[in-house]
């Protein structure tokens, strides 16, 4: 069996758990060691896609273009991938983007609305860029509802179409039904992103490969939002051992977690006590570190605003609302 | 030429969607110095040309040609498509009518109400930029009016159910178009916008974060906050549905250029249920915005207000 194509995302979202502040030599470094490693798609952009550097989700300590720039000096074999959000980016970014080094764009929308992604599908295709479609808090919906958004991302132009499971709130069973659905309805090819936050990284990743994946994403270390996402060399070690062929080099990515990105990183992400809720409320992982901060200002339990953000049923990229609801619960909290 | 004999400015609308539809519903709830004199669409079956007739509105749906044919109708409002305003532009244009652009088609200078519709009363078409730019734009300024703004951001979130196949298609437009808006018109000398759809069921109300950054570390808050409470009384004037939820947050911020201010304000509108559901706050702040800058034209045309 053929194993899924590995795409390495910790230069995006592992910008979550680093706040946004990678270095043109870590980024160098990260991507020479996942070439050398034989991964073939890296991602490089900000946390939020192109143009995320803002007050709402924290700005880049390097511009991405710069950091694109110097991922796709630093690869022989690989391709770089950016990744964008309609809404936050635009068209105008993607072309800087593509005129910087990318060959692939993820595009992104909220799994509700894929029909707002249409003119970047457009640009990108136009291009000759290879265009995955990424729908965002694919917990949030039921496999029959994600196909029809595939569906519309598929006549777009989408290459592949991934369910993204943001907020790390799926199980298994629902991570393979999702990408099983997908694979029945579409033509194109179907990928699976997952969050550690319940634990199931590796479990959805693998889930998901059984299920008919063609695409799944890692980082190393798991750096990433919330708990992290699955590690790359943890699939890579898995697949492996279950049999699947493949062409990556397992000890070199080991390697790479342990003595590129170890050492730079601020903390090990890990299903705590605020990324399990994150997963249990079935919110954004981004917001993980928005609600601590917040959370320690207004002297308010981070958990109890997830689960609030939660309640409200809360979307990929609604930061300001963490500040709202943070502000109502120090005011109930005095009253 | 103007029959001003009652007191009031013939004005038509153009489109007789929801957007067309809800500005209707105002203007005959509340017409000021306007007399609604026409509706028009293209689509002879259409609800939205059976509904006005239904309320005593003149209507046709041979597009602009019955608008321009009446002299007497000196104020245009279009909710058509960008696509179709340039070609309207230029007709009005011709036959010396105001419009007032719904679209994004931005064929004259931008105006929000509060702000600058003053300074373009001579124009011949005005446009009003996009709904998170009407409900943003007044809160940029409000500060920029009181301290110097180097970079306003606003986050605009809003019901799915609310956002059209117009706003879905073109939604870089949104962003490219509220960012400039808030350079040109709120004063900001950078602008950013951000914008999200929210499926929630029932839906949520539209909701606006801005956020400004002020190079100074010490501000005069108690000033921004004035500046900024009288700012949303002016625009609850017109668009009663407008709220801060907050009294603005101050918050000292690392940014790449160092310590900076951060003023935050979050912001509620809530339709007035006209004819759009009350949480289209973002269609409402567009109608409301419009039939604001009908009534301070159609008074110019009449000589008084201001």
């Amino acid at each position: 069996m053929k194993a899924p194509r590995l795409t390495d995302t910790t230069l995006r979202d592992g910008s979550h758990a680093m706040k946004h502040q990678f270095t043109r030599e870590q980024v160098r470094n990260v991507a020479q060691a996942l070439d050398k490693a034989g991964v073939p798609i890296l991602e490089v952009t900000h946390g939020d896609g192109l143009a995320g550097s803002s007050i709402q989700y924290g700005f880049s300590g390097t511009n991405e273009f710069d950091l694109i720039e110097e991922a796709r000096g630093a690869v022989t074999n690989a391709r770089i991938a950016a990744l964008l959000l309609p809404g936050i980016g635009t068209r105008k970014e993607l072309k800087e983007a593509i005129e910087r080094g990318i060959q692939v764009v993820r595009i992104a929308t909220q799994c509700t609305e894929a029909d707002i992604s249409q003119q970047h599908f457009g640009m990108a295709k136009e291009m000759g860029l290879e265009a995955i479609g990424f729908l965002m808090m694919s917990h949030m919906r039921p496999p029959e509802f994600l196909v029809e958004q595939a569906l519309l991302m598929e006549s777009y132009g989408a290459d592949c179409v991934y369910v993204v499971d943001s907020a790390g709130a799926l199980l298994p069973d629902g991570a393979a039904a999702r990408v099983r659905a997908l694979k029945e309805a579409l033509k194109t090819q179907v990928g699976f992103h997952a969050h550690n936050n319940l634990g199931l990284g590796v479990g959805n990743t693998l889930a998901a490969v059984e299920a008919g994946a063609d695409q799944v994403d890692g980082t190393l270390r798991g750096l990433g939002a919330g708990a992290g996402n699955t590690a790359t060399e943890l699939i890579a070690a898995t697949l492996d051992r279950l049999g699947y062929e493949h062409e990556w080099d397992v000890f070199g990515l080991l390697d790479a977690a342990e003595f590129v990105v170890a050492p730079f990183m601020p903390f090990q992400p890990f299903p705590d006590r605020d990324s399990i809720a994150i997963g249990y409320a079935g919110v954004y992982s981004t917001f993980l570190l928005h609600a601590k901060r917040l959370g320690r200002q207004y002297n308010v339990d981070p958990l109890e605003i997830l689960v609030e953000l939660g309640r409200r049923k809360t979307m990929a990229g609604q930061e300001d609302w963490i500040l709202d609801v943070t502000l109502e619960l120090a005011k109930q909290n005095k009253g | 030429m103007v029959n001003t004999a009652n007191g009031k400015v013939k004005v038509a609308i153009l489109g007789s969607g929801n957007i067309g539809s809800d500005l209707m519903f105002k203007i005959l709830r509340e017409p000021g110095h306007m007399e609604l004199a026409l509706l028009t669409g293209i689509e002879p079956q259409s609800e939205g040309l059976a509904r006005a007739r239904s309320l005593g509105v003149n209507t046709s749906h041979e597009g602009i040609q019955p608008i321009l044919d009446d002299p007497d109708i000196r104020i245009v409002f279009d909710a058509t498509s960008a696509y179709a305003h340039v070609r309207h532009a230029k007709m009005l244009w011709e036959v010396g009518r105001i419009a007032i652009d719904l679209t994004p088609a931005a064929r004259g200078p931008y105006v929000v109400p509060p702000v600058n519709l003053l300074e373009h009363l001579d124009e011949q078409n005005v446009n009003l930029i996009t709904c998170g730019g009407q409900a943003t734009i007044p809160l940029v300024h409000a500060v920029s009016r009181v301290t110097p703004v180097p970079y306003a951001e606003m986050v605009s979130t809003i019901a799915s159910l609310s956002a059209g196949p117009g706003t879905r298609q073109n939604i870089d437009e949104f962003t490219f178009t509220t960012a400039r808006g808030l350079e040109v018109i709120g004063g900001a000398k950078q602008g950013k916008a951000i914008i999200i759809l929210n499926p929630a069921d029932p839906p949520i109300l539209m909701r606006n974060t801005i956020y400004v950054l002020l190079d100074a570390e010490d501000v005069d808050r108690e000033a921004i906050v004035e500046s900024v409470e009288a700012m949303v009384k002016d625009v609850q004037g017109y668009v009663p549905g407008y709220r801060l939820k907050n009294e603005p947050v101050f918050e000292v911020r690392d940014t790449p250029e160092g310590k900076r201010t951060l003023v935050a304000m979050l912001l509620e509108v809530t339709g007035a249920g006209d004819f759009l559901p009350p949480y289209a706050g973002n269609l409402d702040i567009m109608t409301a915005s419009a039939r604001q800058v009908g009534e301070v034209f159609a008074q110019k045309i009449l000589g008084i207000g201001k």
